[in-house]
C-alpha cells in the first residue's frame, strides 16, 4: 500500500467532508432533442452533421452495393485500389470480388496501407459521429493509421444520441461494461483528423485519416 | 517546467504587448476562437442547460470524489491495468521513470498532456536518457523550437505560420533545402511523415487523460490529430497522465461533459476522436498496448477540496477563458510564467506554486467577468481571483504603497464629512490646475495612467456640494 | 411640443434615493443632476443621502474586506428607508446589489440588510426602463452614437437593451454599433493603473473599434469607463465625443464633453 495513495486519500476524505457539495446528488442528465428523431429524419441528420464535420457520405440500398461504393469513391478520387478489411463478417463477407480492379487483404495494419475498411458500433445522427471499438473482427490500427477510412454503417446501427450507442454497446457486451467487459477501446470518430496547429489554420488528415468516406446501407446488418 | 516565472509577470506582459509576431498570432482568438465558439453554443438548444448540469455534476463528484477514485482504481485493476497515485510531481516522475524502464525503453512518444507540463516530464525524462517525442503537432512544433504552450489547447497559438516553415527547415535538415513550405498542407505532410515511424519505434506511450470513467476504469482522451491515439495504441506500454479531478462517474455522465467541452474550446460539434481506453490489450486483440498504467496527481489539489477555492476544481480545460479574456488577448501565455495561462490560470497557479510566488496573476484582471460568462462548468472566476487578493492583502503580499495609499483612501471613505472635505479642496486643486483645457497630459502620481492616456479634468465642485447649495436655496 | 414626461409611476410619488457614485461626485457632477432630472420626469422624488461616500470597490477589488465590509455597512445605513436606490452607474450598483450581499454574508446582523438594499438597487437606465417605465423622453441630440456597455452594466446587473432603448426616444440620434460590445474598455479600477501597458492594449481595441464604427459620440452607463475611453481619444487626437448616457438622456449636452476643454 502506497504512502501517497494514503495520504491523498486522507486529504481527500478531509475536503469531502467539509465541502459544501458533499450532499449534492448526481444531476439527471440533459439529453439533445435534436438527436431523438426515427426514419428517414434520422438519416438526414446524421448526413448533415457528418457532412459538416468533412466527412463523406454514400448511400446504398443493399449490402451487396457495397464494394462497388467502395471501388467507386476510389476511383473518383484517384486513390490507389487497395484496401484493408477488418475481419468482421459485416465487411469481409461482402462479395469483394465482384470488384475485380479492387486488391484487398485483411487484418490489423501496420502502416503502409492506404484505405481501410470497417464496420462501426453505432453511427450516432447528433453529430455524425462513428462509435468503434478495438477487438479481434475490428482492429483499431484501421481506424487510425490508413489516410482513408471507410466505414460502413447499416441502418439498424444508426441512432440519435451517444447514450443510445452505450446502450447498443452495453446490449454487445451483456449489458454492464464495467470489470473488463469495455473492450479495450471505444472511439467516437467525428470527420477526418485535423489539426489547426500550424498558424490556426484548418487543415485535415494531421496523424489520422486524412479522409473518412462514411457508407450508409438501407438495410439490417447481415447475422452471421 | 517547474520553477514558475509568474512575479516576472508585468514585465513580461511588457515584452509580449511590443512583439509584433505574438501579437499578429494572437489575433486569432477575435477572429475565430470567439465567434466559433458564440456559433457551435447558439447550434444546440440545451447548450446553457447543459452548462447547468455539468457545473452540477462536478460538484456532486467533488463531494464524493473518494468514492469515485477507488471505484475507478478498482476498475482499472479488474480490467488489468494499475492506477499509481502521486501526491506531487517528484512522485509522479519518479513513478513515470520506474515503468519507462520497465519497459526498456529508449524512446516515448507524448500525446497532449498538461499534466506533463506541470511535473516538468520531458526534460526529466531526457535527463535519464530516455527521449520523448511530443506527437501533437503544435506539441512538436514547440519541442522543436525549445517553448512551453502558451495556450491549454492550442499550444503552439503564438507561433506564426511562417515562424513553422523557419522551425521546420532549421531542424529537417535531411530534407531538400530546396522545397516549398509555402502551403500550410505541406507543413502538416512534412511533420505526419517525421512523426510516423516514431510512434512504432516508441516503447513507451504517455498521453493525458480528458476524463477518468469511474464506472469502467476507462480513460478518456479527446483530440483532432489522432496522435493520441496512436500513441497510446502502438507502444508496448500506455501511461495515461491525469490528476485527481478528472474523475467522472460513468459513462453516460461522461457524455454531459463531452457535449460542452468541445463547444467551448473550438466550436466543433464534437472533438474528431473521443476515446475510452480501458486496460491493456486482451487476448484476443490484434493490437494495442501490452501494459497500462494510470498516473493519478494530487501536486496540491486536493487542499482545496471543501475550502473557497473548490470551484477551480471543476475546470475540465477547454480554454474557453483565455480564448476570451482580453488581457489574454494583449499578452498570450508566455507572460503567465507557468504551465496554465489565462483567468484559469490566473486562479489556478497561485493554488499550486503558492501565491507568493504568483502574486500579479490574480491582479492582473479587469474583473470583467467575461470568463464566467462563457465557462461550461460556470467557475467564479472573478470570485475567485478576488479571493486570492484578499489572501495577498492579509498577508501583506499586496506591496506596501498600495496599502497605504488603500489606507488612506478607505479612511476618508469611512468619513463621510471629512471625505466631502477632501473630494471639495481636491477637485477644486484639479480643475485649477487644468484651467480651460479639460484634460492633463500628464499628473502627479498618475503616471500609471498618464502613460497611455489623458486624464480627464473634473467639473470644479462636486456634487455633493453642488447638491447642498441647491437645496440651501 | 409639450413636455413629454410620464406623470406618475405606479404607486404614486416614491423616493429614489441617488448613488452618485464617487467618481460623478468628483469628476462630473452633471452626470448627478442628469440622472435626478431624469428620475423626477419619471415622477418620482429624489433624495440624495449626505453620508453617502464609495460603495467600497476599491478595497474590495484590492483584497481589503474588512474596509470593505466597513463602507458597505455605512453605506447600508445611508440608503436604508427608500424604495429605491439609483446608480448612474452598472459597477457601483453591481457593487450595491452582487457584492454587498457576498460581503456581509457571515454577518447574521447585516446580512439581511445588505439583501434588502441588494433587491432595491439598479443602475439607472435600467430603473427607467423596466421599473419606472418611461416611455418618453424630451431631448434631442442630432448623433451618431456608440454605445460602451461597461462589463458590469453587462454581466452583473444584465443591462443591455435598456441603454439603447432610451436612445431610440431621444431625437436625431443613430446608434452604430461596436464590433465587439462584451469586450472591456481595460479600466477596471485600480487595474487600469497598475497594469497600464495591459489595460492600454485593451482600451487601443476599443478605440479601433469606435473610429472604425463612424459614431461622432461614444457613450456610455459608467465614468470610469469613459474616463478611459476619453483620455485615449483624446491622446489619440480624436474628435470622438465622449459622454455619460444620461446626459443626453436629459437633454444636458450644454457642459463640454468628458476631456473636452471648455
Amino acid at each position: 500500500m502506497s504512502t501517497d495513495r494514503d495520504r491523498m486519500l486522507a486529504t481527500i476524505r478531509a475536503g469531502v467532508s467539509r465541502s459544501v457539495t458533499k450532499d449534492m446528488p448526481k444531476p439527471a442528465p440533459v439529453i439533445p432533442r435534436r438527436g431523438q428523431l426515427q426514419g428517414r429524419a434520422l438519416v438526414e441528420l446524421f448526413r448533415k452533421q457528418a457532412e459538416t464535420a468533412s466527412a463523406t457520405v454514400a448511400e446504398v440500398a443493399r449490402a451487396e452495393d457495397v464494394p462497388a461504393a467502395v471501388a467507386e469513391y476510389l476511383r473518383g478520387r484517384n486513390l490507389p485500389p487497395q484496401i484493408r478489411l477488418a475481419p468482421d463478417p459485416r465487411v469481409e463477407a461482402l462479395d469483394w470480388k465482384s470488384q475485380p480492379m479492387l486488391e484487398t487483404s485483411r487484418g490489423a495494419s501496420d502502416g503502409t496501407d492506404t484505405a481501410s475498411v470497417t464496420p462501426v458500433l453505432a453511427g450516432v445522427a447528433e453529430t455524425g459521429t462513428l462509435m468503434v471499438h478495438s477487438g479481434a473482427p475490428t482492429p483499431n490500427t484501421l481506424h487510425f493509421l490508413p489516410e482513408t477510412h471507410i466505414a460502413v454503417v447499416y441502418a439498424d446501427e444508426l441512432v440519435g444520441t451517444y447514450e443510445d450507442a452505450w446502450t447498443q454497446l452495453r446490449a454487445k457486451q451483456g449489458g454492464d461494461l464495467s470489470s473488463g467487459a469495455m473492450p479495450r477501446t471505444v472511439s467516437f470518430v467525428t470527420g477526418p483528423s485535423r489539426s489547426a496547429d500550424i498558424g490556426k489554420i484548418l487543415l485535415m488528415g494531421a496523424h489520422g485519416p486524412k479522409r473518412l468516406h462514411i457508407i450508409l446501407v438501407d438495410a439490417k446488418r447481415p447475422t452471421h | 517546467m517547474l520553477h514558475p516565472n509568474s512575479n516576472a509577470f508585468t514585465a513580461e506582459s511588457t515584452k509580449a504587448i511590443a512583439d509584433p509576431q505574438l501579437q499578429e498570432a494572437l489575433g486569432v482568438l477575435r477572429t475565430q476562437s470567439i465567434p466559433n465558439r458564440l456559433k457551435a453554443a447558439n447550434n444546440l438548444a440545451e447548450f446553457e442547460q447543459l452548462r447547468d448540469r455539468a457545473r452540477d455534476l462536478k460538484d456532486h463528484i467533488l463531494g464524493h470524489l473518494d468514492q469515485y477514485l477507488l471505484q475507478f482504481e478498482e476498475q482499472v485493476k479488474s480490467s488489468g491495468g494499475q492506477v499509481h497515485w502521486c501526491s506531487d510531481a517528484e512522485s509522479a516522475r519518479q513513478t513515470i521513470l520506474k515503468l519507462c524502464r520497465e519497459a526498456g525503453a529508449k524512446t516515448v512518444t507524448k500525446g497532449k498532456t498538461m499534466i506533463g507540463e506541470e511535473i516538468g516530464i520531458n526534460d526529466f525524462l531526457a535527463e535519464n536518457g530516455i527521449e520523448p517525442v511530443e506527437t501533437d503537432l503544435g506539441e512538436y512544433i514547440i519541442q522543436l523550437r525549445h517553448e512551453t504552450p502558451s495556450h491549454i489547447i492550442g499550444p503552439a497559438l503564438h507561433v506564426t505560420k511562417r515562424q513553422v516553415e523557419e522551425t521546420f527547415r532549421e531542424h529537417h535538415t535531411d530534407l531538400d533545402a530546396g522545397r516549398s513550405l509555402e502551403e500550410p498542407a505541406a507543413l502538416m505532410a512534412e511533420a505526419r511523415a517525421k512523426m510516423r515511424h516514431r510512434y512504432f519505434e516508441a516503447d513507451v506511450g504517455i498521453t493525458g487523460a480528458n476524463f477518468l470513467i469511474a464506472e469502467t476504469g476507462s480513460t478518456v482522451i479527446v483530440t483532432n490529430e489522432g496522435n493520441g491515439d496512436l500513441t497510446q495504441m502502438l507502444p508496448k506500454m500506455h501511461i495515461a497522465l491525469t490528476s485527481i479531478e478528472k474523475v467522472v462517474p460513468t459513462l453516460d455522465d461522461a457524455m454531459t461533459l463531452l457535449r460542452i467541452l468541445p463547444r467551448s474550446a473550438t466550436g466543433q460539434e464534437l472533438s474528431v476522436y473521443v476515446t475510452f481506453s480501458t486496460g491493456p490489450r486482451r487476448q484476443i486483440d490484434p493490437d494495442g498496448p501490452k501494459a497500462f498504467h494510470v498516473v493519478l496527481l494530487d501536486n496540491g489539489r486536493s487542499a482545496y477540496l471543501g475550502g473557497p477555492m473548490q470551484e477551480m476544481l471543476r475546470c475540465i480545460r477547454c480554454g474557453a477563458c483565455m480564448d476570451h479574456c482580453p488581457v489574454y488577448h494583449a499578452v498570450g501565455g508566455h507572460a503567465y510564467g507557468w504551465v496554465y495561462p489565462g483567468p484559469i490560470g490566473a486562479i489556478l497557479t497561485p493554488a499550486l506554486v503558492g501565491v507568493e510566488n504568483a502574486k500579479h496573476l490574480p491582479n492582473a484582471s479587469s474583473l470583467c467577468g467575461r470568463c464566467e460568462s462563457v465557462c461550461p462548468v460556470r467557475i467564479p472566476i472573478p470570485k475567485l481571483l478576488r479571493h486570492w487578493r484578499e489572501e495577498e492583502f492579509t498577508r501583506a503580499i499586496t506591496p506596501a504603497t498600495q496599502r497605504t495609499g488603500l489606507g488612506v483612501w478607505a479612511w476618508f471613505a469611512q468619513r463621510p464629512a471629512m471625505y466631502r472635505l477632501a473630494a471639495r479642496w481636491s477637485m477644486r486643486i484639479l480643475r485649477w490646475s487644468a484651467g480651460a483645457r479639460g484634460r492633463f497630459k500628464s499628473l502627479p502620481l498618475a503616471e500609471g495612467w498618464t502613460r497611455h492616456r489623458d486624464f480627464p479634468a473634473p467639473q470644479g465642485k462636486t456634487f455633493q456640494d453642488q447638491w447642498r447649495a441647491r437645496s440651501r436655496r | 411640443m409639450p413636455s413629454a414626461v410620464q406623470a406618475k409611476p405606479p404607486g404614486g410619488q416614491k423616493r429614489v434615493a441617488l448613488f452618485v457614485t464617487c467618481l460623478v461626485d468628483l469628476f462630473r457632477p452633471s452626470v448627478g443632476f442628469a440622472a435626478v432630472k431624469l428620475l423626477e420626469q419619471a415622477g418620482f422624488t429624489v433624495e440624495v443621502p449626505e453620508a453617502q461616500t464609495c460603495c467600497g470597490q476599491p478595497a474590495y477589488n484590492s483584497g481589503d474586506r474588512a474596509d470593505a465590509q466597513a463602507i458597505a455597512r455605512n453605506t447600508i445605513a445611508a440608503f436604508e428607508g427608500y424604495d429605491y436606490i439609483v446608480a448612474p452607474s452598472g459597477s457601483c450598483g453591481g457593487m450595491l446589489r452582487c457584492h454587498y450581499p457576498e460581503l456581509l454574508a457571515e454577518d447574521p446582523q447585516w446580512a439581511p440588510r445588505a439583501s434588502a438594499l441588494a433587491a432595491r438597487c439598479y443602475e439607472l437606465t435600467q430603473f427607467l426602463v423596466d421599473i419606472a417605465q418611461l416611455d418618453a423622453l424630451d431631448a434631442t441630440f442630432p448623433s451618431r452614437v456608440a454605445y460602451h456597455d461597461s462589463c458590469s452594466s453587462l454581466r452583473e446587473m444584465n443591462v443591455k437593451a435598456q441603454p439603447r432603448a432610451l436612445l431610440g426616444k431621444v431625437k436625431g440620434v443613430q446608434i452604430s454599433e461596436l464590433a465587439e460590445t462584451e469586450a472591456c474598455c481595460g479600466f477596471g479600477g485600480t487595474f487600469c493603473v497598475k497594469f497600464p501597458d495591459i489595460s492600454n492594449s485593451m482600451v487601443e481595441r476599443k478605440t479601433a473599434d469606435i473610429a472604425a464604427s463612424g459614431a461622432d459620440t461614444v457613450l456610455a452607463g459608467d465614468l470610469g469607463c469613459l474616463m478611459n475611453i476619453a483620455g485615449k481619444l483624446k491622446r489619440e487626437g480624436s474628435n470622438v465625443k465622449v459622454r455619460h448616457v444620461a446626459e443626453v438622456l436629459a437633454g444636458m449636452t450644454d457642459d463640454a464633453a468628458i476631456g473636452d476643454a471648455e
